[in-house]
């Protein structure tokens, strides 16, 4: 027997994964959920591969916590990983299962029978016998052994159409557009920050001016409830005249933070003192940074008296459950938390909250369906953002110009704060219901399961290191997991750090790379984004014009990215072009890999150029597109992008390759335009102008 | 009472004149195509036709379309750029999570109504002030491409 993936031992039966009582069609149930990054496509196409069916035939379903097996969350890259991996045994299980079904009806050796898109045919011929008239025959309780060997994968490696999209476009589809009877639209006025206090609300101004619409207060948590959706929007637009905060600035008691984690690699202080050697000492930083999804998020909720449905586009709705029911009181069975489609998300953003949110107000207005639509500047501003971060790098160059010593030390603020983490409740709500429910302990995410703060931080390369990551949580800010963690800031700096080395040798930065990379498929993407760009040995720009180069193995287990950025520097960075290398095993879905590692690009050259959450007295101020600026289809870079493809080689997301590459090649390729380093993400307008000024 | 003509029927709306056009779609005629993305005409999200000009929905006060002709990525298909569009958005892929697409989409048929053959840079130019977070731009910009292809050809 194999060893099963993780959710088929929570989740053994054949019959949790895939039924067939819709004649012609098979549901498929998966615990990981849409977001945007078109996996149910994925999925669809693994099980269709597995039962040898068209893939119009897979319907997958919404997950939902009353129905669907618990795969944990749907984060990182790995949701085809492991959810892939699961419904590729359960559907090769599930043929098998209905092909003895199909032996035994017509009486016939095993051998004989075969099937053809789910019909049934007996030595070749038909039989009128399908998956469907069979499916009576099986146990469906039976477990998952994983000793039935899948079918031949016809449809992998190819791109369909991603069976969710067009729908959304020219219709309905999305959370947002969910229409329960009878329901409220909801607006939450949120506290200005997590420390904030309501101290009052003029509810006979409310009445006077918005008859239409009632407010719901529960200690710190407000919300704004009425039948038309513009009218409470109306209402509150005009919250500053009928509430009155106590904004709780100084009021913060930072929680408890775990232990530093060391991480050690050959014997790190070795060269420190060898003659002739140079030191090197760098720090290299990266502030908040905003999830900022196009749709603001969105939840939908009902309590019938007995039990609490909750409609929303969470990554993790089973743990979203646990803590729902934490905060209201009530057993978990009573709470029922369904998927449905959010706009992109790329982490830990607002998802969560909103349900909450949702879920308080229906748990007070029994049998009342409600809406929370969240405004564009709590989407930017109150939902976790992605952690602030530093990393100071003290390295040695022996005389021979290669790096001896590697001490890395990274400060962070927590990229882990979802639902239920450390054992607490993490959702802002939570905290308006009652202060005490704030978090008292921040740690990170075991460096096994891929860590937090810790991603990345060891570097991919073979001199001897020591590695420090502490956590901070001198900010109130509530910050959590965004779009590759700390492998961002990580790889930045290291790969920042290894050009600012090569220099130092007078190296060339890529060959100087290859010279202390064994890894022979970092090589392979590394040398391959070389030759696609027409790497040029010394020809790396000045005079405004640049080009840098970088490379990482994210979580240092997943896949392989190289770049190579082309800027032009003046008054501002206009990144002109990227090539991208791309190892990550067998695809699955190319168009899908394609479209993860570009637009992971083009979001990691918005966060590089542009992007800062800013912070004021420990509080977020209210934002909007203006004040957090994006990258705009004018700015856009060229973007050329290969996968170095081996079947043989399982597959890796791709989606949270490119997050630290594609900085660190941009870093690395203004540094050459000025002949000058910037070493704190963003390489703004404001940041550029007060360095040059500053000469 | 307040109407106009949507996606080729008349519509009536009883709702407040001073009220986003947004509102009236989604909340009044169910119509979920068109999208609020930020409410302040920053992200393009709502954008729709009138009388053929891309203009924001949610701001566009509802008076300003009385007796107008709007049209919403509900109607795409039932037009010919609409129904290019669809097929080369499918072709190439074209839009990951599908938030900032059908405010795209409608300016995309404004500027193929008036630019059949447009080069890829006018095509970013044209949808400047629409933000996509998933960075879908590239494949949104091959889709668009694609379909000004395609009509081109079904023209000839
Ligand atoms: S919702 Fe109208 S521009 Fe953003
Ligand atoms: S495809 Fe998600 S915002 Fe554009």
């Amino acid at each position: 027997m194999t060893d099963l993936p993780m959710s088929l031992k929570t989740s053994p039966a054949m019959g949790q994964w895939m039924s067939f009582e819709q004649q012609g069609f098979v549901t498929l149930r998966t615990g990981k959920v849409e977001l945007g990054q078109g996996i149910l496509t994925a999925l669809a196409q693994i099980a269709a591969d597995g039962l040898g069916t068209d893939l119009g035939r897979i319907l997958p379903q919404s997950a939902d916590t009353d129905l669907s097996p618990n795969e944990g969350m749907t984060v990182g890259s790995l949701s085809v990983e492991v959810s892939g991996g699961s419904i590729r045994l359960a559907a090769a299980q599930a043929r098998a299962a209905l092909l003895r079904a199909a032996a035994q009806r017509l009486d016939v050796p095993l051998d004989r029978v075969s099937s053809e898109d789910g019909t049934i045919l007996k030595d070749g011929e038909p039989t009128g016998l399908t998956f469907w008239s069979l499916s009576g025959d099986v146990d469906w309780s039976l477990p998952v052994t994983g000793d039935v060997a899948g079918a031949p994968n016809s449809l992998v490696g190819s791109s369909p159409p991603r069976i969710d999209l067009a729908a959304k476009y020219t219709g309905g589809g999305f959370i947002h557009d969910m229409v329960i009877d009878g329901m409220q639209h909801v607006r939450i006025l949120r506290q200005p920050s997590r420390l904030a206090r309501l101290v009052a609300v003029d509810e006979a101004f409310l009445t006077r001016r918005h008859p239409a619409v009632s407010v719901y207060r529960k200690a710190d948590f407000l919300a704004l409830i009425g039948a038309d959706e513009y009218a409470v929007e109306k209402a509150m637009s005009e919250a500053d005249r009928f509430v009155t905060w106590d904004n709780g600035t100084g009021r913060w008691t930072p929680p408890e933070t775990a232990e530093p984690e060391v991480f050690v690699q050959g014997d790190a202080t070795a060269g420190a003192a060898e003659a002739g050697s140079k030191t090197f000492v760098a720090r290299y930083s990266r502030p908040n940074i905003a999830h900022g999804s196009i749709g603001p998020s969105c939840a939908l909720a009902v309590y019938d008296g007995d039990r609490l449905t909750v409609w929303c586009h969470s990554q993790g709705i089973f743990e979203l459950r646990a803590e729902i029911a934490r905060c209201l009181s009530l057993e978990t069975s009573q709470v029922r938390v369904i998927h449905a489609h959010g706009a992109g998300c790329y982490g830990h953003n607002g998802a969560d909250d909103v349900g909450l949110d949702a879920a308080i107000v229906a748990f007070a207005h029994q049998g009342q369906p409600v809406r929370v639509q969240w405004s564009r500047s709590d989407e930017l501003g109150r939902g976790p953002v992605g952690a602030a971060m530093s990393a100071r790098i003290e390295a040695t160059l022996s005389a021979e110009g290669r790096i001896s010593s590697w001490n890395m030390e990274v400060s962070s603020a927590s990229h882990l704060q979802r639902p239920g983490a450390n054992g607490y409740i993490n959702l802002t709500s939570a905290e308006a219901l009652d202060p005490d429910n704030a978090p008292k302990l921040i740690a990170d995410l075991p460096a096994m399961r891929g860590g937090g703060a810790s991603r990345n931080s060891v570097a991919n390369y073979d001199f001897p290191q020591h590695v420090t990551v502490s956590l901070d949580a001198s900010s109130p800010v509530r910050t959590s997991s965004l779009r590759s963690l700390a492998a961002n800031l990580n790889v930045f700096a290291i790969e920042s750090a290894m050009d600012e080395l090569a220099d130092l040798a007078g190296a060339d930065p890529l060959a100087f790379r290859l010279d202390h990379l064994s890894d022979p498929r970092a090589r392979a993407v590394l040398t391959e984004v070389a030759d696609l760009a027409g790497w040029t040995k010394g020809e790396l720009g000045g005079d405004g014009e640049g080009r840098g180069i970088a490379v990482a193995r994210y979580k240092n287990k997943g896949c392989w990215l190289a770049a190579v950025a082309d800027v032009e520097v003046d008054e501002t960075v206009r990144v002109k072009r990227l090539w991208l290398v791309c190892d990550a095993g067998l695809l699955i879905n190319p168009a899908g890999a394609l479209s993860q590692i570009e637009g992971g690009a083009i979001q990691t050259t918005s966060w590089t150029l542009k992007e800062a959450v800013p912070v004021e007295d420990g509080q977020i101020p209210a934002l909007d597109w203006e004040s957090y600026p994006i990258l705009r289809f004018s700015e856009l870079p060229r973007i050329e992008t290969r996968f170095i493809v081996n079947p043989e080689n399982p597959p890796l997301g791709a989606g949270e390759a490119t997050q630290g590459p594609v900085a660190a090649a941009i870093g690395n390729a203004v540094a050459r335009a000025l002949g000058q380093r910037m070493r704190d993400l963003p390489l703004s307008r404001d940041r550029l102008m007060a360095m040059l000024l500053s000469d | 009472m307040i109407s106009f003509t949507l996606n080729g029927k008349t519509v009536q709306v009883d709702r407040s004149g001073d009220d986003p056009l947004l509102y009236a779609l989604r909340s009044d005629l169910g119509r979920m195509a068109t999208r609020f993305g930020c409410g302040q005409e920053q992200c393009g999200a709502c954008v729709v036709l009138v009388s053929g000009t891309p203009r924001y929905s949610c701001t566009l006060p509802l008076s300003d379309v009385e007796d107008a002709t709007v049209a919403t990525a509900d109607g795409l298909a039932d037009n010919r750029i609409g129904t290019a569009l669809i097929h080369a958005f499918e072709a190439e892929n074209a839009g990951q999570c599908g938030f900032c697409l059908s405010g795209i989409l409608m300016r995309a048929t404004a500027l193929l109504t008036e630019h059949p053959a447009p080069t890829d840079d006018q095509i970013a130019e044209a949808l400047d002030d629409h933000l996509c977070r998933c960075g879908a731009h590239p494949g949104i910009i091959k889709g668009i491409s694609r379909a000004a292809r395609t009509l081109s050809e079904g023209a000839r």
